[in-house]
């Protein structure tokens, strides 16, 4: 079996600044994995290098065994036009720290935007997909809301129905629960939760090492822009081999 | 603090709240006043002919004229903006030498007086006496430059390099985690700006925008000078003729009045269209 997502050897810098240095991993087709690290170990990066918000400055990306960003002729790579790179995309989910949702659009709008334009579904059918989703995060009934009269739970789950509608063969989660409340945290875990026990592929940049143990079947440690040590979520959060990988555990449990 | 009325307390136990005299309020409004009627009746009892002015409000010469003046508006608003938005985009742009093209244009056409841009266009035969595209047409070039041509040309680039400001302050209203949500879920550029940058930049656009248009109307009256047949240019060819001056002049300050308030009307709808995702929200929470 093929992996889904393979990194190989990606690089990152900006500027002076080397976010990832050569990171290599893999995920395999229904997957959930939690990159978990200090902030700027190079998490975050490392997704949106994923789906090419961010070019890596060395290395290849494959979603679907298709390397991302680039058409590869005998030995060269050529960088992909704006239109396949967005085709690319649409087939990878993203759910950001700060929601991101179009204020301008109504809840149904926002879920709706992708798969009529972009997938060029008939509107009926994207709305009756649209509304399945909105069901699947418990909001169903808040079709006709702007954003801005959402909670900031509410929003997250909007976001997270926004990238299912364009049924993604992975998604991405950039700290989903980083900018909620306090209280606002579990609305969206649970739904993360019921996500990964339907068998979408997750890749999840998180600071919730509970949800980690729950819901991963792999954990990822990073720091400073690589990664220190992978494995099943049981043995890193009990057993981590590395003394970095246990000062942070230990630290963010206190 | 002041207190409306209504903002007194009714009344607490045995008290009674009283409202605060404003003396310096209402000696304001009492000299406004006053001014107002002297002004008034100076104006009623000037050498100003009313019934004249009542005559040629509607005159055909003077409503062509007011016609011409919104026609050239209109026409210059949309060079101005399709400039505007090429050069705030470009000016956006990770090219060089695009982003330096287009801070050029807005330098130049900013840094020279609108009448004088208006002049050299009207004036352009007088360096290149024919345009010509090779193997296809060469003509004289005062046949093309007309008045309406050169203060089409004139207006319109001069407001491009102006409006493209204020575009750009828009687009750079909408943050970067707009475009990042837009092409994650597959858009391509255009379509993310097209959807979801710009419709959110027009809140920022629209209220300056709005402004330009109104000094635009008024600005056209320049073209009068290259002999285009606006609003003032038909006052002036009347009052040549029956020496009605300020009559005249008086007719075309209505019609200026009645459009430009016209205009703001609707500058209120368009921006209520451009607010309505955040009316009856209380709080403002995910302007990240």
């Amino acid at each position: 079996m093929t992996p889904i997502v393979q990194v190989s050897n990606v690089s990152k810098s900006f500027g002076a600044l080397e976010a990832l240095k050569n990171v290599s991993c893999d995920v395999m087709e229904g997957e959930v994995v939690c990159i978990i690290g200090p902030s700027g170990s190079g998490k975050s990066t490392l997704l949106r290098c994923i789906n090419h918000l961010e070019r890596p400055s060395s290395g290849i990306v494959r979603v679907g065994g298709e390397i991302i960003g680039y058409r590869a002729e005998g030995r060269r790579l050529h960088g992909l036009s704006d239109r396949q790179l967005a085709a690319q995309r649409s087939r990878i989910g993203m759910v950001f720290q700060q929601f991101n949702l179009f204020p301008h659009m109504t809840v149904l709008e926002n879920v709706v935007e992708g798969p009529i334009r972009v997938r060029k579904e008939a509107r009926e059918i994207a709305h009756e997909r649209a509304m399945q989703f909105l069901g699947r995060v418990g909001l169903a009934h808040k079709t006709d809301a702007y954003p801005s009269q959402l909670s900031g739970g509410q929003q997250q789950r909007v976001a997270i129905a926004r990238a299912l509608a364009m049924n993604p063969s992975v998604m991405l989660f950039d700290e989903p629960t980083s900018a909620l409340d306090p209280e606002l945290v579990g609305e969206v875990l649970l739904v993360m939760k019921e996500l990964a026990r339907s068998g979408l592929t997750m890749i999840i940049v998180t600071h919730e090492i509970a949800f980690a143990r729950d819901a991963a079947d792999r954990i990822i440690f990073m720091d400073a822009g690589q990664i220190v040590e992978s494995g099943p979520a049981s043995s890193i959060l009990s057993g981590a081999q590395h003394e970095r990988t246990r000062s942070f555990l230990a630290a963010v449990r206190h | 603090m002041a207190a409306n009325l209504q903002d007194v307390p009714q009344a607490g136990d045995d008290y009674i709240f009283v409202g605060k005299i404003h003396y310096g309020r209402y000696l304001a409004v009492g000299t406004i006043l006053l001014l107002l009627v002297l002004l008034v009746r100076a104006f009623a009892v000037g050498k100003i002919a009313w019934p004249v002015v009542g005559e040629y409000l509607f005159d055909p010469d003077i409503m062509a004229g007011i016609v011409n003046s919104i026609f050239l508006t209109i026409l210059v608003m949309a060079v101005g903006i399709t400039l505007a938005v090429g050069t705030a985009l470009m000016v956006a742009s990770t090219n060089p030498v695009l982003r330096y093209t287009a801070r050029t244009y807005m330098f130049v056409f900013r840094s020279i007086p609108i009448l004088l841009q208006l002049l050299i266009w009207y004036n352009l035969a007088l360096i290149f006496p024919r345009m010509t595209i090779p193997f296809v047409l060469s003509v004289p070039t005062t046949e093309v430059l007309t008045p309406f041509v050169a203060a089409l040309l004139a207006f319109g680039i001069a407001q491009g390099a102006y409006t493209a400001e204020v575009i750009r302050s828009g687009l750079l209203s909408v943050g970067q985690g707009q475009t990042e949500a837009a092409v994650s879920i597959g858009m391509t550029y255009w379509q993310s700006l097209r959807r979801v940058i710009m419709p959110q930049a027009m809140r920022v656009i629209v209220p300056p925008l709005g402004n330009e248009t109104i000094g635009m109307i008024k600005y056209t009256s320049l073209a009068s000078i290259i002999q285009y047949r606006e609003i003032i240019y038909s006052a002036q060819s009347i009052y040549f003729a029956n020496g009605r001056v300020i009559e005249l002049l008086m007719v075309c300050a209505f019609w200026y009045a009645i459009v430009i308030g016209l205009l703001s009307i609707g500058q209120g709808y368009v921006e209520r269209h451009y607010n309505r995702s955040s009316r009856g929200s209380a709080a403002q929470r995910n302007d990240q």
